[in-house]
């Protein structure tokens, strides 16, 4: 079914868009003027989860029971008491970076500064998955995007509700196959060209800057990492490097829900020069497993464009057919033959931190 | 007997109830205003019970010099003021 709606959290508001006939309109902007850092959009029953970071106040999460018509707030995920001498990170909530739900609807928020949190309740509370912060690697963590290390890549399976995925800046990838109770890293094969060689395969210091998963084929993986494009088709106990033309850098990566050998990205020029190569938007779109690659430009700006597409700034539908792309500058772009062509939804939004269907 | 304020920036997000207390430091008073509305804390404090970095406390016009404890001294006729501070944010 074509995509309806989609969701933009940005700095200053949650934008919500409808498809009309001329394509993708700004409906209704909710929190306006407030850092929503973070959305789950509406599930079949209308529910859904917008993560505030308020600047002053702190982390907050508000809940829709009807598609945003009404929102309350509820509770926010926070820390226990750090004991007395504990290294590493302050325990306190920065930011909500990644909000998802497994099958049997128990919802899942990432963190900085790298803790997991549970809830059972539809966001009315939530737990500190404890097995996975009492770690001992999480004191080799570091930031990655931010000076504290965060979870913002959180992959359910499909098939089995007590199986999860996380990625980690920086932190790796790590596996629970027991709902939480017990972790353990997958990163085989992803190698990070910033470390010292001796260091470079260390599952703590990977940067996956955002892991996906296809729906259909929950084996396969997509991961772009901060030293380029990993894949995995044996659900992370290996990845293989793939390379894409333009650059293999870049932070956003999307996965067709239902052809697992199809994945977009949007090419960053290098770590130390975050914008498009030669100034000019693309979008990198392979259909056999990164074997082959097609650069999409179509639509997009060619001439002095300095976007950055962040983590969450890539969405795909559910259908296959429709992209959703938001940068930090503040433009948006939207098609819906799966990227063959481009069309503006906006070229005056805040930044935006996340783009989703829904 | 002291009485604590909080800045309206606060009333779009939640209700910041102004409250006489007996209260004998700092923390005592914000206990008291969270006692009437408990969501008030998460605004003020953080994970910790620290005040939050990016918001400030005047206490009779001199900014609170204990943020982890919240152990500063009021007076009877003290004056509370629960601020944004205006750096960060």
């Amino acid at each position: 079914m074509t995509a309806s709606r989609a969701w933009l959290a940005t700095r200053k508001g949650l934008f919500e868009l409808h498809r009309q006939r001329t394509g993708w309109e700004i409906a209704r902007l909710h929190f306006i003027a407030e850092p929503v850092s973070m959305l789950l959009p509406p599930d079949a029953q209308g529910r859904m989860l917008a993560a505030l970071n308020l600047g002053h106040f702190g982390v907050k999460v508000h809940a829709s029971d009807d598609g945003g018509d009404h929102w309350e707030e509820v509770a926010t995920p926070a820390y226990p008491p750090q004991p007395e001498g504990a290294a590493g990170p302050e325990w306190k909530l920065q930011q909500i970076w990644s909000l998802e739900a497994s099958a049997g609807g128990r919802l899942w928020a990432g963190t900085l500064p790298g803790g997991l949190f549970r809830s059972d309740d539809f966001g009315r509370s939530w737990q500190l998955v404890d097995p996975l912060w009492q770690r001992p690697e999480r004191l080799e963590w570091f930031g990655g995007g931010y000076d504290a290390p965060g979870i913002h890549s959180i992959c359910p399976h499909p098939a089995h509700p007590d199986e999860l995925l996380v990625g980690i800046s920086c932190g790796g990838a790590w596996i629970t196959r027991d709902g939480g109770a017990s972790w353990a890293p997958h990163t085989r094969g992803m190698v990070a060209g910033y470390m010292p060689p001796e260091r470079a395969e260390d599952p703590n210091t990977q940067d996956p800057h955002r892991i996906v998963r296809c729906d259909a084929a929950p084996e396969v993986l997509w991961c772009q990492h901060h030293s380029g494009i990993f894949r995995s088709a044996d659900n992370a106990a290996s990845w293989q490097a793939v390379e894409a033309p333009l650059s293999s850098f870049g932070f956003a990566v999307a996965v067709h829900p239902r052809e697992p050998d199809t994945a977009w990205f949007a090419p960053a020029q290098v770590d130390q020069r975050r914008l498009p190569v030669d100034a000019a938007l693309a979008v990198n779109r392979t259909r056999d497993g990164g074997r082959s690659f097609e650069s999409l430009r179509t639509g997009l700006p060619q001439r002095h464009c300095y976007d950055l597409v962040y983590r969450h700034g890539l969405a795909v539908s559910a259908d296959g057919q429709s992209l959703l792309m938001g940068s930090t500058t503040g433009n948006v772009w939207a098609s819906d033959n799966q990227g063959d062509t481009w069309g503006v939804v906006s070229l005056n939004l805040p930044p935006v931190y996340a783009a989703r269907f829904g | 007997m002291p009485r604590i304020a909080f800045t309206p920036q606060l009333r779009r997000f939640t209700a910041t109830p102004e409250v006489d207390t007996p209260a004998a430091t700092l923390r005592e008073a914000l206990e008291a205003a969270f006692a009437v509305n408990p969501r008030l804390r998460g605004y003020v404090l953080d994970d910790q019970g620290h005040l939050r970095t990016n918001v400030a406390v005047f206490i009779d016009g001199r900014r609170c010099a204990d943020r982890i404890a919240l152990a500063d001294a009021l007076q009877p006729d003290s004056r509370v003021h629960v601020l944004q501070a205006l750096s960060g944010g």
